[in-house]
């Protein structure tokens, strides 16, 4: 079967009797939300739903009031108590294919158990239930059950035991140390760890292990990249220029301390989407507004549309919001009300309008050290270039001002003048370019009344006029040599030592007006709009000015009655450690995703985030102490009641741990760990390590330069993303793209996954870096070293079997370089202690073996 | 050892369910709702006119008005100002330019074609062309992705990873999806093949250069070719065991992807070796003059490909980006790809192979009628090297075999080339067809991402019945 239009993921569950199974199977009452909502959502509301422009034969039925209202042809859609008599049923389950609903050519017939479950539905009273997740979460007690004390465990015994199904032993410890470990700081346990752990007998090991990594700084980095894959971070503007953003890396440090330090969600939240209006803001809350940053930037010339690019990063940070605070598919709604969920293109614009008043910004975030430097320089050439400037600045100002209104002019009369328009373009796209800075941000300076400019923002502009301004007045331009002059202040502001920046937004003063953009397109505005929450969330209450802010915004989101917020993120945070979430659609919690597998404990875990002051760290301790996380991994697929049906052959009743594919970055910090490579400086720029020449052509406008020593060796969150041409080794293991946000990466298991792992010099390297410290750290025992190599790789002791089968390949290996000594010299050039070429050779042969494992690449 | 062969005797020792699983998993679905990733080949929707796809991907905007679409009209406009109306303010462009070529009509169906492609238009009663596309975008990045992955946003799977999604791979030793680069100014072209939200196996694997054609397909020095398979022995031994220990159905997939790699090791460089072909074929193809190897080499792996079964081969040339020097740059694009193209096409038929196979040629826009004579702020252009702006409106390609019809041209632009006044054919309409002509209805071609179903056509696109043979 090719694939079709996809099904819910509850559709897979049928037959288990879990939440969306249908009824008349179960033989329970029929609920709304659990029963009927999958199948009109599915099979009805794209014509019968919430979107007012889609909806046919002026049917709602997703509205209760309007489902039972009389029809016009007289009779009801829906009435209560009466299927029989209800023209629902009667279109349904017609044969007439005029007549049927949905229509044949829609190719979404109702089955036989669908109709049914209608049918039943209508008969007891037809009554509807709001959208789960758009209640509040109650607080919910876990089950009592004999034997578990864990809430968690509670609530995941008490669904188990329903179906008959055993939870799965305890881990093996060194599956466990390595899976914590993994999991909590995305590096393996090394070798000290492990036997540590496992000849720690006190009763509350397990506890002191996961202290150890909730304090240790590479927590911070592990969870890092869960978030950056949220705000879809990146290194350069994307789209053809793909310039770099070389400070864009100083948002990424902050929400490495951010996790490290434990900032409460509340506040990470607040400070990311409106950092910059709280109150005599730092440097630090400034920048965790690079959060709104990582949209990218169209700097190409050649009819570009300034007001496009900006209207698609708005409407990106917009859909961003919607998808990381609220998991629902906001960006439907950018063109048209929401097709299932009671999102309107109202709502959409509303929320827009928040962000539609932001501009980008780049600011002063000197780092230690740098301001005394510069602060002494920087009042020299403070007078200087007055010095420079003052015979001209009467002259320049006035050209300036006719430059200005003229490019303002440009920007209402596209078209009308070739050569202005062409200057115009210049500004909107090489501002800053090269250098991540706010693209539009000249232009907001124009618009700017000059009284109001920062002192900053005054000598930003002129430099930028007496370099481009030539337009206004060529023979002028010519005359007063302003090129020169404009060289000589660029030499002179080369001598000033530089401060740091980092992106950051800023609030324009007159926002623009936001009017909805009729079917998405903004050249054909609507109504408009002020900013607002859509109206079926609990309403946003402002507490400064009549209009709401960014900063109500994020209140709201983070306040207490929020029913998505503290969900989405404990569904995201259980996603992580299980390999799937309580909803599976992590990514949509409205009416079409899917349901919660264990709703009692998204809710307990829901009501318990805010409770725990917001503790990221204090929820995953939760989750990585139960036992629920601490069980065997191996398959249970074969699972049978009646001894012949699959149980769950997804898990979704949790009674085994999963195993998991490490992610892009991962495999890397893995291999350069275990090959005692790693360079484990938390913090800090970029990156670029070395990658083959064919690919560091390949961005001809970017090349990438490799970089030399100890950053080669810097964990993958470091890497560049250079997002045209990523790194091509997070490329081949699902590296996901870095423009909207990603809730759930791919595991994808491919040939050219084989290839790179195993012929890739960097992975060569590694198992270079493991042979050698096995072969240094080992005395000449073959058995004790293949140990050593095994524990150093897998945190486990090998079968007999697999040691066996690895002493075979060293044996033969060994022998096989003894007849090519030139190929051993190039594998291991010095030979290991104690260890003849040939034999050094057949380890470091034997060591990327091992590191090519699935195994290796997966957290078990 | 065919692939079912292998994977039943790797999942032989392991009892059924692997190899149920594995073979059964076309038709099966993840926990998400999505079909789970296989490499195996799938059945399509309905019975397929073309079983591969050859997309020549001429990047930066071919100007129609000078290769597909003869506008003899415009001789009377030249170097006036474009009638009024006609212009959209957003497209800055100076007066009429004409086109200095000469159009004739070519084969027994009278296609007419430009000078500069005489040996494409050799085969015009081969070629279906289509003088009525239109896009929605008149900038290279966001125009290039709609043609390519059917939306202006980066981060959505190309058309290559939908068909390989939808059908999988027949191919036992390539991955199905390849991408090969000729010309400058080669960036984007990874986004413009890549999988976007589908798992990797979809993405477009590009063959390099000759030196190192795949990424990591070259043993690391120091290994040779036993060393490598006593690699892949042990690890399979291991694996193996780790599979009886746990039960990790994965492990099966693991393995196999690793057989693959060396399979692809041992047969990449062979599909790659043209030595083996006649000195006719390298010469039809250009292989013998400076100006065409490049694309011609790419023509003929192309052929090579799809015979092996690789379900998608995509080539980039690039940049038809002519703002200036137009006439002089078109004469250089369609020398170095003219000859090589139409030898591809002509290669497929001798052997039976243009009816499986669609080839398309077409760039992400066509050109103004207007000349481009300002290139930049305040320096005229000089007489001679005027350049054409881009222009999505209206443009054309030409499409071959699989399906679609020979000596035929759909649709029709008004007299400047400017607007279709006739069958406009969308983006997402083509792409609606090429599905459909590889056995793939373009609605049901789906796949649960970010919480919806995403498809290359959006929520539109409509199958041009006009052109189906």
């Amino acid at each position: 079967m090719p694939p079709r239009a996809t099904f819910p993921s509850l559709c897979i569950l049928a037959g288990l009797g879990l939440a969306g199974s249908p009824a008349s199977l179960a033989g329970d009452e029929i609920r709304f939300n659990r029963d009927v909502l999958p199948i009109f959502a599915e099979h009805c509301y794209t014509c019968h739903g919430p979107d007012k422009a889609g909806r046919k034969a002026n049917l709602q039925l997703d509205r209760r009031e309007e489902a039972l209202a009389e029809r016009k042809s007289g009779g009801h859609a829906i009435l209560p108590g009466e299927a029989g008599e209800s023209l629902l049923m009667q279109r349904i389950g017609s044969g007439d294919p005029d007549e049927v609903m949905p229509p044949p050519e829609s190719g979404q017939q109702l089955t036989a158990d669908q109709i049914e479950t209608l049918r039943r539905w209508i008969d007891a009273g037809a009554d509807y239930e709001p959208h789960w997740s758009f209640v509040p979460p109650d607080p919910v007690a876990p089950p009592k059950i004999a034997g578990a004390a864990h809430p968690v465990d509670r609530f995941v015994l008490a669904r188990l035991e329903e179906e008959g199904i055993a939870p799965s032993p305890e881990a093996p410890r060194a599956t466990l140390i390595r899976r914590v470990t993994l999991d909590l700081t995305g590096l393996p346990p090394t070798r000290e760890e492990v036997d540590a752990f496992l000849e720690d007998t006190r009763p509350k090991a397990y506890d002191h292990l996961v202290d150890r990594l909730l304090a240790s700084p590479h927590f911070g980095e592990k969870w890092a990249r869960w978030w950056l894959d949220l705000a879809h971070y990146g290194d350069s503007d994307g789209i053809r220029l793909d310039n770099a953003r070389p400070d864009a890396w100083r948002f990424r440090e902050w929400v490495v301390d951010a996790l490290n330090d434990d900032l409460p969600f509340d506040q990470f939240t607040i400070r990311q989407l409106a950092g910059d209006l709280l109150a005599n803001a730092s440097v630090s809350q400034r920048l965790a507004t690079g959060f709104l940053r990582n949209t990218v930037s169209d700097r190409q010339t050649g009819n570009a549309d300034p007001e496009l690019g900006r209207v698609r990063q708005v409407v990106n940070r917009t859909s961003t919001v919607g998808a990381v605070w609220l998991g629902l598919t906001m960006e439907c709604a950018e063109c048209h009300d929401h097709k299932f969920d009671p999102v309107s293109q109202k709502d959409f614009f509303q929320l827009y309008a928040f962000f539609n008043g932001a501009e980008e910004m780049n600011i002063n975030a000197p780092l230690p050290g740098e301001m005394e430097k510069h602060r002494p320089a920087r009042r020299v050439y403070e007078r200087k270039r007055a010095e420079l400037i003052a015979p001209l600045a009467t002259r320049l100002d006035e050209m300036q001002a006719e430059w200005e209104e003229r490019m303002l002019w440009t920007e209402r009369n596209p078209g009308a003048d070739h050569a202005w328009g062409r200057a115009f373009e210049l500004l909107v796209t090489s501002w800053g370019r090269g250098r991540g800075e706010g693209q539009f941000e000249g232009l907001m300076i124009i618009k700017t009344p000059p009284g109001q400019r920062s002192a900053q923002q005054k000598e930003r502009l002129q430099d930028y006029f007496l370099k481009n301004g030539r337009v206004v007045a060529p023979e002028a331009f010519a005359k007063l040599k302003i090129v020169d002059l404009s060289k000589e202040l660029e030499t002179l502001a080369r001598e000033v030592p530089p401060l740091s920046r980092a992106q950051a937004m800023t609030q324009l003063p007159e926002p623009p007006v936001t009017r909805i953009h009729l079917r998405g397109d903004f050249r054909r505005p609507g109504e408009t709009v002020t900013p607002g929450t859509p109206a079926v969330l609990p309403p946003l209450k402002t507490e400064t000015s009549a209009t709401p802010t960014r900063l109500d915004l994020a209140k709201w989101l983070v306040s207490p009655n929020h029913p998505l917020t503290a969900r989405v993120t404990v569904n995201r945070l259980w996603q992580e450690l299980f390999g799937s979430g309580l909803v599976p659609t992590s990514d949509n919690l409205g009416t079409r995703g899917a349901t919660p597998t264990h709703p009692d404990l998204l809710d307990w875990l829901a009501t318990q985030f805010p409770e725990r002051g917001w503790s990221l760290k204090e929820v995953l301790r939760v989750m990585v102490t139960s036992d629920t996380y601490r069980q065997s991994s191996d398959d249970r697929s074969a699972l049978s009641s009646d001894g012949r049906t699959q149980q769950d052959p997804g898990n979704a009743l949790l009674a085994r741990q999963a195993k998991l594919r490490l992610s892009a970055e991962g495999v890397r910090d893995n291999a350069l760990a275990v090959g005692g490579l790693l360079n484990p400086t938390v913090g800090g720029p970029s990156v670029r390590p070395p990658q083959p020449e064919s690919v560091t052509r390949e961005n001809t406008r970017n090349p990438w330069k490799a970089d030399e020593g100890e950053a080669r060796y810097r964990r993958g969150l470091y890497t560049f993303i250079q997002r045209l041409t990523p790194f091509v080794q997070f490329a081949n293991f699902d590296l996901p793209g870095s423009t909207t946000a990603c809730s759930r990466r791919e595991r994808s298991n491919t040939p050219l996954q084989a290839l790179n792992l195993l012929n890739d010099p960097a992975f060569v390297e590694a198992a270079h870096g493991l042979a050698s410290r096995v072969c240094r750290e080992v005395e000449a025992d073959e058995s004790a070293r293949l140990e050593h190599a095994f524990v150093l790789a897998l945190a486990r002791r090998p079968s007999p079997e697999e040691a066996e089968r690895l002493g075979r390949h060293l044996r033969e290996q060994t022998a096989l370089f003894e007849t090519a000594p030139e190929a051993a010299d190039t594998l291991a050039p010095d030979p290991f202690p104690d260890t003849s070429a040939a034999a050094s050779a057949a380890w470091v042969t034997l060591a990327s073996v091992l590191m090519n494992l699935h195994e290796f690449i997966h957290r078990e | 050892m065919s692939r079912r062969e292998f994977l039943a005797r790797q999942a032989g020792g392991i009892g059924g369910i692997a190899l149920a699983q594995l073979l059964g998993s076309a038709g099966t679905a993840s926990a998400d709702g999505n079909p789970a990733s296989s490499l195996l080949s799938r059945s399509p929707h309905h019975p397929p006119r073309a079983k591969n796809v050859i997309f020549l991907f001429m990047a930066g905007g071919p100007s129609h008005l000078d290769l597909l679409d003869p506008k003899p009209q415009m001789r009377q406009w030249d170097g006036k100002p474009a009638p009024e109306g006609m212009v959209d303010p957003t497209i800055m462009a100076g007066s009429v330019m004409a086109s200095p070529r000469v159009f004739t009509r070519r084969g027994r169906s009278g296609v007419e074609f430009s000078d500069l492609l005489p040996h494409t238009g050799a085969l015009a009663d081969d070629l279906c062309v289509i003088r009525s596309l239109h896009t929605d975008s008149g900038n290279h990045d966001p125009a290039q992705l709609l043609f390519n992955c059917g939306t202006q946003l980066f981060g959505h799977p190309s058309l290559g990873s939908w068909v390989n999604y939808g059908l999988g791979s027949p191919s036992e030793d390539m991955p199905g999806y390849v991408v090969l680069n000729s010309g400058k100014d080669v960036e984007a072209r990874s986004a413009l093949a890549g999988n976007g939200f589908l798992p990797s196996t979809y993405r477009g694997v590009t063959v390099r250069t000759a030196d190192d054609p795949i990424l990591f397909l070259k043993n690391p020095p120091g290994i040779g070719e036993a060393a490598q398979r006593a690699r892949l022995d042990t690890l399979r031994d291991l694996n193996r065991l780790h599979l009886e220990s746990t039960g990790d159905q994965e492990i099966v997939s693991r393995i196999e992807a690793y057989e693959m790699a060396f399979r692809m090791q041992a047969a990449a460089p062979d599909l790659l070796d043209l030595s083996g072909e006649s000195a006719a074929t390298r010469a039809g193809y250009g292989l013998d003059q400076e100006d065409t190897r490049a694309f011609g080499t790419n023509c003929l792996l192309a052929r090579r490909l799809v015979e092996s079964g690789v379900r998608f081969v995509q080539l980039f040339h690039s940049t038809w980006d002519d703002h200036k020097k137009l006439d002089q740059n078109l004469k250089r694009n369609c020398l170095m790809t003219d000859q090589p193209a139409a030898a591809l096409v002509r290669d497929l038929k001798q052997r039976g192979l243009l009816d499986d196979t669609l080839v398309i040629w077409a760039g992400e826009f066509g050109r103004t009628p207007m000349a481009e004579d300002h290139f930049d702020v305040g320096r005229p252009v000089k007489p001679g090297e005027e350049g054409r702006d881009h222009h999505p409106f209206a443009f054309s390609i030409w499409m071959a075999g699989g399906g679609v019809k020979g000596g035929h041209v759909h649709g029709r632009t008004d007299d400047f080339g400017y607007h279709v006044v006739e069958d406009g054919v969308h983006i997402h309409d083509l792409h609606a067809t090429i599905l459909h002509l590889v056995g793939l209805h373009h609605e049901q071609l789906t796949h649960r991402h970010a919480g919806r179903d995403f498809r290359l056509t959006d929520v539109a696109g409509r199958v041009v019945r006009g052109i189906l043979a």
